[in-house]
This record gives structure tokens, sequence and C-alpha cells, in this order.
């Protein structure tokens, strides 16, 4: 909407309550963040008191040290990595596999397969049904538990599916007259012209089983098998229990509490705000094509 | 999003063969079959595994909700002993937790509804009208960040700021209140959900409408200037029709996860406390079923909560193309 036309006294009032607004918008997103850290450095006093705001109080790095010396964090977070890699792996393959099938057009039954996908969309069986079927296929305590019921996001399929749909159809054609087979053409053709589409594909993946808890902790029965959002979770869930009994909330552990959860919000965190410069825009440009081709 | 259509007629195996001529129409269908597998029994062989998958995981699941209508034995086979009708279902509809967790439901998917569905459009024109692009993308940056985050983290985060000494607290101090644990108090469970749930999600909501905003085509903007139509007016005439096709896309898929409402993370921060607003159909599921060992009993409830939300986003779909022209498939 950029114009050459002398901007009004009313446009220009907006322009200041625009950038008032977003400025805002900012500073409300970014402000849990900063008091997360602030906190995580402050000294228990402080915080207890309800002292520490943007910046910490009585600046110290002991809760750190706390958290990090404990084996079952580290544990629990070498859990989430191997998790992420071998979930990520599965639902790659099988996404990639079914959405070059969907993409091509004059396969009979097409219509048929794209709906089998789709459907589940709008329509899935239920927490107690899957939680029976998972449970009887003996997948409880493994991490085929966590990748295999979620191996394919329909929504990355048919991202998937819509970049494949673009690619020009007279590169496969060329490539099968030399004789290669379709998995050949998918193989040496295909996949290495949709290096960008994997990786975007990569990234929604691994964040979602990075964050993912509730599969872990609907089917992990044992502490050393938990990824470490299950850990977080049960630091800040058996807090609120001491919470709600009141009295307890002013003992010695509790106070404890307060930084040590700051910190594995901290930790936890951490990786996900390193990388989040670098992968936000692959996540944009996905979405968008998922949605404009979809 | 649009997704592709799954309303269309099925493809000729699995329709019921036309009655009169039937031997060769059928025949003449099974020939096409035969050549289409020996053309390309590759391509159908890459789909096997996607397929069991989409079999095992989805679809069993759903025929897996008979058990609602079966008498369920831990350690038996999936689908219950034998069958019981509608016992469960008389149960739960007699049972008044239900009845106040429904409500509990529909009160919560509304308010997130009003409240989260209008606010991405309201922040992308608003970053429509930046002029400056660094400052654009900054703001945008910004904004997308807590989708990144995992729910327990976020939950994390409303629990520390809440909490007595938090900075919430700290600013009713400030203002001469009393401190308060919110989390505690059912009365606030509604508003500290769905702040936190435009929190987490107002940012990363603008992308597609920023994305139609750029396709919306600048001539009509030009002939809104020349009929002199001020900066409002063009808004209202030009760009929101524009993105009226995403509004209306979002909005039914919006519906459809409404009662699904935010599930993990209520999961996550509420407790018996809160138990009288905060509860909904399936946090009640995950507590009778997997928590009090209720399957059958579950499954009832969760069967009912799937078949209102497919019905709500079938006719969400229906009346928009009726009404806008603008449909999922």
């Amino acid at each position: 909407m950029v114009t050459g036309i002398r901007p009004t006294r009313g446009y220009r009032a907006f322009v200041v309550v625009n950038a008032i607004i977003l400025t805002g918008v900012v500073l409300v997103t970014l402000y849990p963040f900063v008091n997360i850290v602030a906190r995580s450095m402050s000294d228990q006093a402080y915080i207890i008191s309800g002292q520490v705001n943007l910046l910490p109080k009585g600046f110290n790095l002991q809760a750190y040290g706390h958290v990090t010396s404990d084996p079952m964090f580290w544990r629990n977070y070498g859990n989430t990595v191997f998790y992420t890699i071998v979930a990520t792996g599965v639902a790659l393959v099988l996404t990639t596999t079914y959405a070059y099938v969907l993409s091509k057009k004059h396969l009979k039954g097409r219509t048929f397969l794209v709906a089998v996908a789709v459907f589940t969309m709008f329509f899935n069986g239920g927490l107690i049904p899957n939680y029976i079927l998972v449970t009887n296929l003996g997948l409880k305590n493994s991490v085929w538990a966590i990748a295999l019921p979620n191996a394919i996001s329909v929504f990355n399929l048919l991202v998937m599916k819509a970049f494949f749909e673009s690619l020009p159809a007279e590169l496969e054609e060329a490539a099968a007259v030399d004789g290669l087979n379709t998995y050949g053409v998918l193989l040496r053709i295909v996949l290495p012209l949709s290096k960008a589409i994997v990786a975007t594909m990569v990234l929604f993946y691994a964040v979602s089983f990075w964050n993912s808890w509730f599969s872990a902790f609907l089917y992990m029965d044992r502490q050393e098998l938990f990824p470490v959002t299950v850990y977080l979770r049960n630091l800040i869930a058996g807090s609120t229990g001491a919470e709600m009994s009141g009295a307890i909330a002013e003992s010695d552990e509790a106070q404890v509490d307060a930084t040590i959860k700051s910190v594995t919000i901290v930790l936890t965190t951490l990786p996900i705000l390193t990388i989040y410069p670098f992968i936000q825009r692959y996540f944009v440009s996905g979405i968008t094509l998922g949605a404009v081709k979809g | 999003m649009s997704a592709p259509r799954i309303l269309d007629p099925p493809p000729t195996t699995f329709a019921d063969p036309p009655l009169p001529p039937a031997g060769r129409t059928v025949r003449k269908g099974r020939r096409s079959w035969r050549r289409a597998i020996r053309k390309d029994w590759q391509l159908y062989s890459l789909a096997i595994l996607p397929l069991l998958f989409f079999v095992i995981f989805r679809y069993l699941p759903m025929i897996g909700n008979v058990i609602a209508f079966r008498r369920f034995r831990p350690g038996g086979g999936i689908f219950g002993e034998y069958w019981v009708g509608l016992r469960y279902v008389k149960m739960f509809l007699g049972d008044p937790t239900f009845w106040s967790v429904f409500n509990n439901t529909l009160i919560l998917g509304g308010l997130t509804l009003l409240v989260c569905f209008p606010l991405p459009i309201v922040l992308a024109l608003l970053l429509n009208e930046v002029r400056t692009r660094s400052l654009k993308r900054f703001v945008q940056s910004v904004s997308y960040l807590p989708h990144f985050l995992s729910i327990v983290i976020v939950a994390g985060m409303i629990m520390q700021m809440l909490s007595i000494d938090g900075v919430i607290n700290q600013l009713v101090s400030a203002v001469g209140g009393e401190p308060s644990a919110f989390l505690q108090r059912p009365e606030w469970f509604r508003a500290i959900y769905v702040s936190s749930e435009a929190w987490q999600t107002v940012g990363w909501g603008t992308i597609l409408y920023l994305a139609a905003l750029t396709t919306i085509d600048q001539d009509l903007y030009e002939a809104a200037r020349i009929d002199g139509a001020s900066r409002w007016r063009q808004t209202w005439h030009v760009t929101l029709p524009g993105i009226r096709p995403t509004m209306v896309t979002l909005l039914i898929l919006n519906i459809g996860t409404f009662m699904a409402v935010g599930f993990e993370k209520i999961l996550l921060i509420y407790n018996p406390l809160t138990y009288e607003t905060a509860d909904v159909i399936s946090t009640y599921v995950y507590r009778v079923g997997i928590v009090s060992g209720n399957l059958s009993y579950a499954a009832a409830i969760g069967l009912f909560e799937s078949i209102i939300g497919l019905t709500l986003v079938l006719s969400a779909n229906l009346i928009s193309r009726r009404t806008v022209g603008t449909s999922l498939w």
C-alpha cells in the first residue's frame, strides 16, 4: 500500500498508534523469556519476596550447577535427542514416499489414497482406543510408542505433495526413458531436486517431536526413559501439588524449587532459541506452500 | 490448506457397480485396474508402508471405538469382550460431571475462537501497514517465537508468572491489591487459558494472512484511491475481501478443532481446585480412562466428542460453501 500521496493527519496518527501497538506486541511476547532468565539467575530470597522482574537480583548461577549436575536431567535430554532422531527419520521416509505417490496425477485410485489421509485430519479414534492399541502392540517403554503413532502428519504430507506436483514432469519422464525405474527416479532425480522441502520437513517433524511430551508421559513408565519435556513437566507439576496444600509453599524445599524450575525451563528452551533464527524462514515458507497449493 | 476433495465420488473399485449393465462395467473396471497395477506397481508399492500406518494407527483406533459399546477387560483384545449396547452412553448422559465438562468445553472453545481467531487478522493488517522492511521482519520474527516452544515450557512460564512471587502478583501488589494464587482459583482459569493461548498463537497465525495480503492486486488500491477512498475504506473494501477466503478456511479449521480445546495445556495447568471451570471433555476422558481405568466409559465420551467435532467441521464447511462459496474441498 505504498503511495506517492502525501500522508494525511489521520494516517500519521495511525502510524504512531501502530508503532505503539507493535512495540507492545514485541514486549509482551519477549517479557516471559526475560523474566524466566532473570529468575533463573537470582537468589532465592529475592524471588520468594517477589522482587525479581526484568533483571536478576542477587546474581548467582548456583541453580544452574544444581540442575546440570543431575544425571537424570542429562539422561532425559539424551532421550529427547534419540527420540527426535528416530521419530523424524521414520516420519520422513513415510511422508516422502506417500507424498510422492499422491503427487502422481495419472495414478489410478489416487483420489482414494488422498482421502484416506485427509479424512484423518477431521476424525480420529481418540485417546482411549489409541492407548489400548499402543499398549496391546507392546510398544510401551520403547521409542516406537512415540515414533509410530505420529509417523505422518497429514498437513506435512500435503505440503510435500504440493511441492512434488510443482516439479516439471519432463525431468522424470526423461529419466524413465533412460531406464531408471520409479525408485531410481525418486532417489536420484526427485529427492536431489527437493532438498529445500526435505529440510523443511525435517525441521517440522524434529521440532514437533522435540517439543512433544504427552506420548512419552503416557507410554513411558520409567524415569530413565523420559524425554526432557516430561522431566520438566514432573518438576512443575510436582510443585503445584505442593503449592496447593498452601503451607508447604513456605518450606525450604519449595524455595529451592523456584529457581530450579526457572533454570530447567531456560535449559530446555535454549536449543530451540539458538536455532530459531535459522529455521524460522523454512517454517514460514513451508506453511505458506501448504496453504497455497495443498 | 484447501484440502483435496474427500467427498468426491470414490474411485471405481469402491463404488457400487451400476445395476443393469453390471457385468460389463465391472469387467472393464477390473481390466483397467490390472493395467494400472502392471504399469504403476512400483508406485503402489511405495504406498504400502504409509497405508499400513494409516490403517493401523488411524483407522484401527476409529474401529476400536466399538469398546464404547462393549465390555472391556484390561489385557484382553483391543475390541473388548461382549456387547453391552448403549450402557456407557446412557451412563455419561446421566453423569453430572459430564455435563459440567461439556459446558466448560463449549465455553473455553468459544472464548478461544472469539479471541484467537480475529487477533491474527488484526495483527497481520497492522504489520501490513509497516513501511520499514527490517522493522516488519523483526516484529514478525519475535511474534512467531512462542509457537516453537513446547507446551510444557509454556505451562512452566505460566506457572512462574502467576505464582505468588511472580510478576502478575507483583503488579497486583503494586496497585495495592492482595497477591493471590491465580492458578488455584476457578474464576481466573478461563482468562489465563485464553490469554496464554493468544500469546502463543497470534504471531504464528498471521503468516497465512500476510501471504494472502501479498497476492492482492495493487491496481485495486490504485482504483480505490482514484475513487477517493480513504485508507480505512481501502482496508474495508479491498484488503478484507482479498483475504476473505483465507479467513473462511481458517475459521472452518478452527471450528473443527473447537471440541479438542488445548487438551495438553489444560492437563498441565489445571488442578483439582480449578476443575470447576478448567476440566474439559478431553481431560475428563483422560482421567476416567487412563487414570481410573474405566476405558469403555471414557471411550464412549471420547467418541461423542469426535463425532461432534466432525459434525461441526462438516456443517461449517457446508454453510460456508452455500453462503460465501469457500470450502475446504
